[in-house]
């Protein structure tokens, strides 16, 4: 019920009175409101701007925020008063339902933050009035387009394919997506020239030649050149039939594909060649057989496949079919009709062109798409005037469904051309996401090499550690939290791979002899790396003293440079477990173990089991500095 | 033949209105804007002192009445449409425009189509604060829908009618034969001392006070407000 209403309950219950001498038996007792019927005024003071209402306007809707209790929990003792850390120019309208019992859309709002603030008062959009119900529809489409291009945008096609596809997929996808390999550009670019081979030949195989020495007739060149023209045509169609053949091949549904349109004119554009070849030299099939040369001129559609230009256009008339076929439909009612009357009208001249209604016909479109080619023309009065109301009104009803084309053609051309745009600002988009994580990351590991995992109390803490903001300083000792719970330690990607190549090398440890056998394609990570010493792991205990960590990145400075070769020695007490599975050396990421008895029995330590250790992927980084590449378990 | 004669010619009339509109377009000034000077009739209350004096309410709660009345009207008044409509809101099982349509004349004291606040306060006053008496008049006016001062057979049932048709249809139990007829009867039965086939006043006033029931259910109604 509407709240408004709730206004007049008293009075309806008031007019019940009037049932009491009908009643046969006594009235149910009335029920008890407990809260106070005076009613009050509250303030509420959103982001500094106070607001005032009374209780009751609240309690009209009590199945949103302010309505029900759940606004206890924002009100404020001291100040005696709601306090709502939100949008106060929002809020107004908010307030506003409340008071009109419509809910209006502030057009100059964005509709994301205005659907926000509704989802936080605990108001359904559904009952925005029907004023500012369509703008809200509208915009809220537009929006909802935009997110699934981006979405669209996103998944789009640059992005890497995962390694274990097969032939198929990565064929189909240099087909949809030629920028992606070379040989998918090569093989776009060859075909489109092929294409254009094959239109021009269709062409020029029509123009007329010099006549061969002896004739006086004008052969066209398709009849003189006839080898060269079927070789060039047999070489195109065989271009084409393999081109089709490979994308039939790599469709990852041959039904779909074969359904599709793109698919069709390939069809299309080289039957006419195959059919050629088994017709027989009959006089009477190769009439229809000429016919069929016709649709060779097809081929001139697979262009759309390289030009996106093509597509929207295709996609705006397809998109325009309801307007297209209006337009078609009354130009026909009004050829019909202005054929008729001219028929009539010019029926009694002698000689006319008017021979019949449908010959009419011709004129009449002739004369309404204003051509007027002259080859028919009205000789009396009658006619003549029919004849001028006749192409005043074509050019009316021709021009009435164009502004509708247009405007959609501008619109999926914008959307296409936003779509473009957004594609080439994701990968900044993409860069700039992958830097702020790994800042998050380097912070961590950083903050463990500065000693912020020690006591705290110590003056020897650093002065960095605690220039942290609480934020980072919980957030850390959240992550410290989960390397104690796993019983792993974070470290960085070059760690990791270095690890990973000196347990392939043969670390000294007798944990790498166990580890190979896990190994399986190690020995293909960083075989360059194999002079470079891995010491830099070992170091990656919790209780790591700075000098060791100052070690650790004195030899991640020294790391272009080959390293002397450092004792081994002192670090197999220290011995890592890690996870292997690098074949690739971009994605290195491990949580390097350490055994909590620092023992000499890696056997004993924790399995090497996959399902241990988050492997996470992390792009390289190129920048070796002091903080190098540190990794984080977000 | 002068019927025809001035029909034709306002026929013609409008012929040329229409050749004239379609030959020089209607790019004319709009001169609609006087049609739309729509009367907006705003009615305000009289003054909160004497509302006090003349109903049982105080200040406060007047005021309160007049925020809801106000927030709901804003023109200060309500027509009928209007309040079948809210009626209908509250019954919407069945169909209460009928029982709305005299429970409107009865509080429309004028009877100029529009309930004021005065008249809604008034109402109320009588029906919350008033005296048994006083109820009971006001129930005798709503059930006298012509107001002569008798309740007729036909002007019950169309009372009872009214009250069972915002019951609705389905009903438990359900409604078998004329029960509204069956109900007027029982009415008249009690209430005509006379047997007159009428109710005046008095015989109303008498019957309801005998009826201890009544009288009872009467005291629950005061804390509505």
């Amino acid at each position: 019920m509407a709240a408004g209403v709730a206004t007049w309950l008293p009075f309806a219950r008031a007019a019940a009175v009037g049932w009491l001498p009908l009643a046969k038996k006594t009235m149910p007792k009335p029920p008890i409101d407990k809260k106070s019927r005076s009613d009050e005024i509250l303030f509420v003071n959103v982001s500094g701007l106070r607001f005032q209402t009374w209780k009751n306007t609240l309690d009209r809707y009590p199945d949103t925020l302010l309505g029900s209790s759940e606004k206890e929990f924002f009100y404020n003792e001291d100040t005696q008063e709601y306090f709502f850390d939100r949008d106060p120019e929002m809020f107004r309208h908010i307030l506003n339902f409340y008071r009109t019992g419509k809910l209006h859309y502030p057009r100059h709002e964005c509709i994301q933050a205005f659907d926000e603030e509704l989802a936080f008062f605990g108001i359904v959009p559904e009952i925005i009035g029907d004023c500012c119900m369509e703008e809200y529809r509208d915009r809220k489409k537009e929006n909802q387009e935009r997110l699934a291009e981006d979405n669209e945008a996103g998944e789009g096609g640059d992005a890497p394919l995962p390694p274990d596809s097969t032939l198929r997929e990565r064929l189909w996808r240099a087909f949809e997506n030629p920028h992606t390999s070379t040989m998918a550009l090569v093989f776009y670019y060859v075909t489109g020239f092929f294409i254009a081979v094959s239109v021009i030949a269709n062409v020029v195989e029509t123009v007329p030649c010099r006549p061969i020495k002896g004739t006086v007739k004008d052969l066209p060149c398709g009849e003189k050149y006839s080898l060269a023209f079927f070789c060039m045509d047999t070489a195109c169609v065989l271009i084409f039939t393999f081109e089709y053949l490979m994308r039939l091949f790599a469709a990852p549904s041959r039904c779909k594909f074969m359904r599709s349109v793109m698919s069709v004119i390939d069809v299309v554009a080289i039957m006419p060649y195959y059919i050629g070849l088994v017709m027989p030299e009959n006089e009477d099939v190769s009439g229809a057989f000429v016919t069929l040369r016709v649709f060779r001129v097809f081929r001139i559609f697979k262009f759309s496949r390289h030009s996106q230009g093509l597509r929207i256009l295709g996609y705006t008339l397809k998109s325009c079919a309801s307007e297209l076929g209006f337009l078609l439909f009354s130009l026909t009612m009004a050829i019909i009709i202005f054929a008729t009357v001219m028929f009539y009208a010019e029926k009694g001249t002698k000689g006319t062109s008017f021979t019949s209604i449908p010959a009419a016909f011709w004129y009449t479109i002739v004369t309404m798409t204003t051509l007027g080619y002259g080859d028919m023309v009205p000789d009396t009065i009658a006619g003549k005037i029919f004849g001028s109301i006749c192409s005043l009104s074509g050019v009316l009803v021709i021009a009435l469904p164009v502004p509708v084309i247009v405007s959609n053609f501008s619109r999926i051309y914008h959307q296409n051309q936003r779509a473009d745009k957004m594609r080439a600002q994701q990968k900044v988009r993409l860069a700039r996401i992958r830097l702020a994580k790994k800042g998050t990351t380097n912070a961590f590991l950083q903050y463990k090499e500065d000693g912020g995992l020690q006591d705290r109390d110590s003056d020897s803490t650093a002065l960095c550690v605690k220039n942290r903001s609480s934020f980072e300083h919980q957030h850390h000792h959240l992550l410290h939290c989960l390397e104690k719970t796993t019983n792993h330690e974070f470290t960085d990607e070059l760690t990791y791979s270095e690890v990973c190549m000196t347990e392939s090398v043969g670390f000294r440890t007798s944990r790498s002899t166990s580890l190979s056998s896990h190994q399986g394609g190690s020995s293909s990570c960083c075989p360059r790396r194999a002079k470079r010493r891995a010491i830099r792991l070992a170091n990656s205990t919790v209780s790591v003293s700075r000098g060791s960590m100052q070690e650790l990145d004195t030899l991640h400075v020294q790391k272009t440079a080959p390293t002397a070769p450092q004792s081994r020695s002192s670090l197999n007490a220290r011995t890592e477990d890690l996870k292997l599975n690098c074949d690739d050396r971009d994605f290195t990421a491990a949580i390097i173990s350490i055994p909590t008895p620092p023992a000499n029995t890696p056997d004993e330590s924790l399995p090497p089991s996959p399902a241990l250790h988050g492997i996470l992927r992390n792009s390289r980084s190129g920048s070796f500095t002091h903080e190098a590449v540190k990794i984080s378990s977000l | 033949m002068s019927g025809c004669t001035s029909l034709c010619r306002q026929g013609v009339f409008k012929f040329v209105q229409s050749l004239r509109r379609l030959v020089f377009g209607t790019l004319s000034k709009d001169k609609v804007d006087d049609e739309l000077e729509m009367s907006m009739v705003i009615h305000r209350p009289e003054g909160l002192d004497q509302m006090e004096a003349t109903t049982n309410f105080t200040k406060r709660e007047l005021q309160v009445l007049y925020r809801g009345f106000k927030n709901e009207c804003p023109s200060g008044v309500v027509n009928e449409e209007t309040f079948k409509h809210i009626y209908a809101q509250f019954f919407p099982h069945g169909d209460a425009s009928t029982y709305a349509h005299y429970l409107f004349n009865a509080f429309d004291s004028a009877k100029n189509g529009s309930i004021k606040f005065e008249d809604f306060v008034m109402g109320l006053s009588i029906l919350l604060r008033g005296s048994t008496r006083e109820k009971l008049e006001w129930t005798f006016n709503l059930y006298d829908i012509n107001k002569d001062g008798y309740i007729s057979r036909e002007e019950m049932t169309e009372i009872v009618r009214a009250i069972y048709d915002m019951m609705g249809k389905y009903t438990y139990p359900a409604m078998k034969g004329d029960v509204p007829k069956q109900h007027v009867d029982a009415f008249f039965q009690k209430m005509d001392k006379n047997k007159d086939g009428v109710v005046t006043l008095e015989e109303f006033i008498i019957a309801c006070q005998e009826d201890d029931t009544m009288m009872r259910s009467m005291q629950l109604f005061e804390n509505v407000i």
